[in-house]
């Protein structure tokens, strides 16, 4: 019981430390941190309640009516008041389709950078903390990796797989695909960052000090020095999902990605361009908003936070 | 510098070396070359005695070797669809895509720079600030939404521009073609370019800007304002030297990646280029024109990243190029 008290008390504590710290002081200043942050909650609710607030299910092939095909937004004069945004060239209502786009972009992003997160960080203190040829070897490869672009690789990786699977197969495959490809291909960002706060906390007494209490070359890496990295991991993590989620829409948008009955943003994107000479313009522009306006107030956040960790970034 | 030298070129080498033998097992394992070339109506006896002759049961590295040889004579196959050598059709198609990123790094170059440099010698003005937003908005852009909306504006709400293909090409040296001299080539230019240009652009405004503010804030830049130079003269000749030098590592590695979004540039355009054609050899299953293309694409990576490593260990005089000590 007295155990409880103290953890409570510790909570609580750590609540009004928390309430006092530069980081929330930061943010109560900040209109544009704010405003992204509420956007992004608000995008997050948006896709964890996508079942409950879509008015159809996009993925049921029942309740789409092909005569309903290219409606327009209903405060254009043809709209339909049941499609508030219109609908895509299969009669999908467009609002339906993006609730669920975005959950799917947003969860491509997230795994896959949870993903490079962990391969990052562990080939980061790996190489950070043992130093010498491991690590010289480990940095070479994230040199070769880094020098080829990303969207290159994963253009090329996931072009290949299509070709060798078949496109149905390779449909049903395509989330885990990305979500791996997006996340092996940027390991380098957090390797890099992670070395070097690794080697820059190498030298401090308490790692010494953990070494001469006996304590095993996994402990302290994981246990001391990783928790003493965080803030950098934490900037790029957000830059990164942002990235993830943009890499994602472009592999949709060249046919590589996400399959059209089970769309993500970009996949719906690519859709409605072929129709936008015809002027169906929204089917193109909402998704495209939207996808937008996701990525933009993740960078800010990102922004912001640098600002205010201010970490010591891996530059060059 | 001639060990430096031999270093980078004995990592390119071993680079390309991978390459090849990733492109080889591609090749290896996609699609049946046998069909492509008999098709059905062959007997199983046939086809067996077929591929002894054709070396198809050799061992992986005798192929190999065979691939590779043949790759270093210029020789990458037979593209399936155009029964044509693949690394020809692909060459064909570098000017393409050439033109597109050269007409890409001149926008950048032209406005990167000055705005870069503005925004750090003014960071408090409106329009600084103005460039500066306007660059993380346009991060956040991906590239074939801005090729969209350039498209919605200007070529179907306004009708100045084309907004597909490449128009009429002009030729010189007699082999090379290229879009730069006609007007109506230059006219098909103007979207794509700017779409290219959009994704690198804020990076380099953004990287420009925070590598000048750094320099500014250095001794030496201190030391020539006490010296009483003037204004201009720290800022163009002082300043800008060292804030070109990141700038050059960046951007040459940049090069790299703008041929990866020339894919996607040259598929919201239908611009016929490398990247247009290798999805199609994608949609084809044309393992040849797919491999070429990987090695060709492949050898321009690794000749710019050497090129530019090269360049940075000339001009800044801080890199060790022996091996460090």
């Amino acid at each position: 019981m007295n155990m409880t008290a103290i953890v409570e008390e510790q909570t609580v504590s750590n609540w009004q430390r928390f309430r006092q710290s530069h980081f929330w002081h930061s943010f109560c200043i900040d209109k544009v941190a704010q405003i992204s942050f509420l956007v992004f909650v608000a995008y997050v609710i948006a896709a964890l309640l996508a079942p409950l607030m879509a008015p159809f299910d996009p993925y049921d092939p029942g309740s789409i009516d092909i005569m309903n095909s290219e409606l327009p937004p209903s405060w254009q004069e043809e709209g339909d008041a049941t499609f508030w945004l219109g609908t895509d060239a299969q009669g999908r209502d467009l609002w339906s389709t993006i609730l669920y786009g975005t959950r799917v972009s947003l969860m491509i992003g997230i795994c896959a950078v949870m993903l490079q997160a962990f391969l990052g960080i562990c080939i980061g203190l790996v190489a950070g903390y043992v130093g010498g040829k491991v690590d010289s070897l480990l940095m070479r490869l994230a040199d070769v990796q880094l020098s080829f672009s990303t969207m290159m690789v994963a253009i090329i990786v996931l072009a290949v797989f299509q070709a060798t699977f078949g496109t149905q197969l390779y449909q049903e495959l395509a989330m885990v695909m990305l979500i791996l490809v997006i996340g092996i291909a940027e390991w380098p960002q957090y390797a890099r960052t992670v070395r070097a706060s690794v080697l820059a906390e190498k030298e401090k007494e308490y790692v010494d000090a953990a070494r001469v209490m006996g304590l095993r070359a996994p402990r302290i890496m994981f246990r001391h020095i990783l928790p003493n990295t965080l803030s950098p991991i934490l900037v790029i993590s957000t830059v990164q999902v942002a990235n993830a989620i943009i890499s994602e829409a472009a592999l949709s948008f060249l046919g590589l990605g996400m399959p059209v009955s089970q769309p993500s943003l970009g996949s719906l994107i690519s859709s409605g361009f072929e129709y936008i000479f015809s002027g169906s313009w929204w089917i193109t522009v909402i998704p495209g908003l939207v996808l937008i306006v996701l990525v933009l107030v993740m960078n800010l956040l990102g922004d912001w936070l640098r600002d205010v960790l201010n970490p010591k970034l891996y530059k060059g | 510098m001639l060990a430096f030298l031999i270093k980078r070129l004995a990592q390119a080498i071993v680079v390309m070396f991978v390459i090849s033998i990733i492109s080889f097992s591609i090749q290896d394992n996609l699609g049946d070359p046998l069909r492509e070339l008999v098709g059905q109506s062959v007997s199983e006896e046939e086809r067996q005695a077929l591929r002894d002759e054709m070396g198809l049961n050799d061992p992986f590295l005798v192929q190999y070797a065979r691939f590779a040889g043949n790759a270093l004579h210029g020789d990458l196959g037979t593209s399936y669809f155009f029964k044509e050598p693949a690394l020809d059709v692909i060459l064909k198609k570098l000017p393409a895509t050439l033109d597109l990123v050269f007409g890409a790094t001149l926008i950048i170059i032209g406005f990167s720079v000055p705005l870069g440099v503005y925004a750090a010698i003014n960071p408090r003005s409106m329009f600084s600030k103005i460039v500066m937003g306007f660059s993380t908005v346009g991060i956040s852009v991906p590239v074939f939404l801005t090729g969209i909306g350039l498209i919605y504006l200007f070529s179907i709400e306004l009708g100045w521009m084309p907004s597909f293909g490449r128009g009429d090409v002009g030729h010189i040296f007699g082999f090379w073609d290229t879009a730069f001299l006609t007007s109506d080539g230059l006219a098909h230019l103007v979207l794509p370019c700017f779409t290219l240009a959009s994704i690198m652009l804020p990076l380099f405004i953004r990287l420009i800007r925070s590598e000048m503010m750094e320099v500014l804030q250095s001794e030496y830049i201190k030391f020539a304002w006490a010296k009483g130079l003037a204004p201009k003269r720290i800022y163009y000749l002082h300043a800008l030297k060292n804030t070109m030098l990141p700038v050059i590592t960046v951007g040459g590695v940049q090069i790299g990646t703008m041929v990866a979004y020339t894919i996607l540039t040259e598929t919201v355009f239908q611009w016929p280029g490398m990247g247009f054609l290798f999805l199609e050899a994608i949609n084809r299953v044309d393992t040849p024109l797919i491999v070429a293309y990987l090695i060709v694409v492949g050898a321009i990576f690794v000749i710019t990243n050497t090129i530019v490593d090269l360049i940075y260990g000339l001009v800044n005089p801080t890199v060790k190029l022996f091996g460090g000590k």
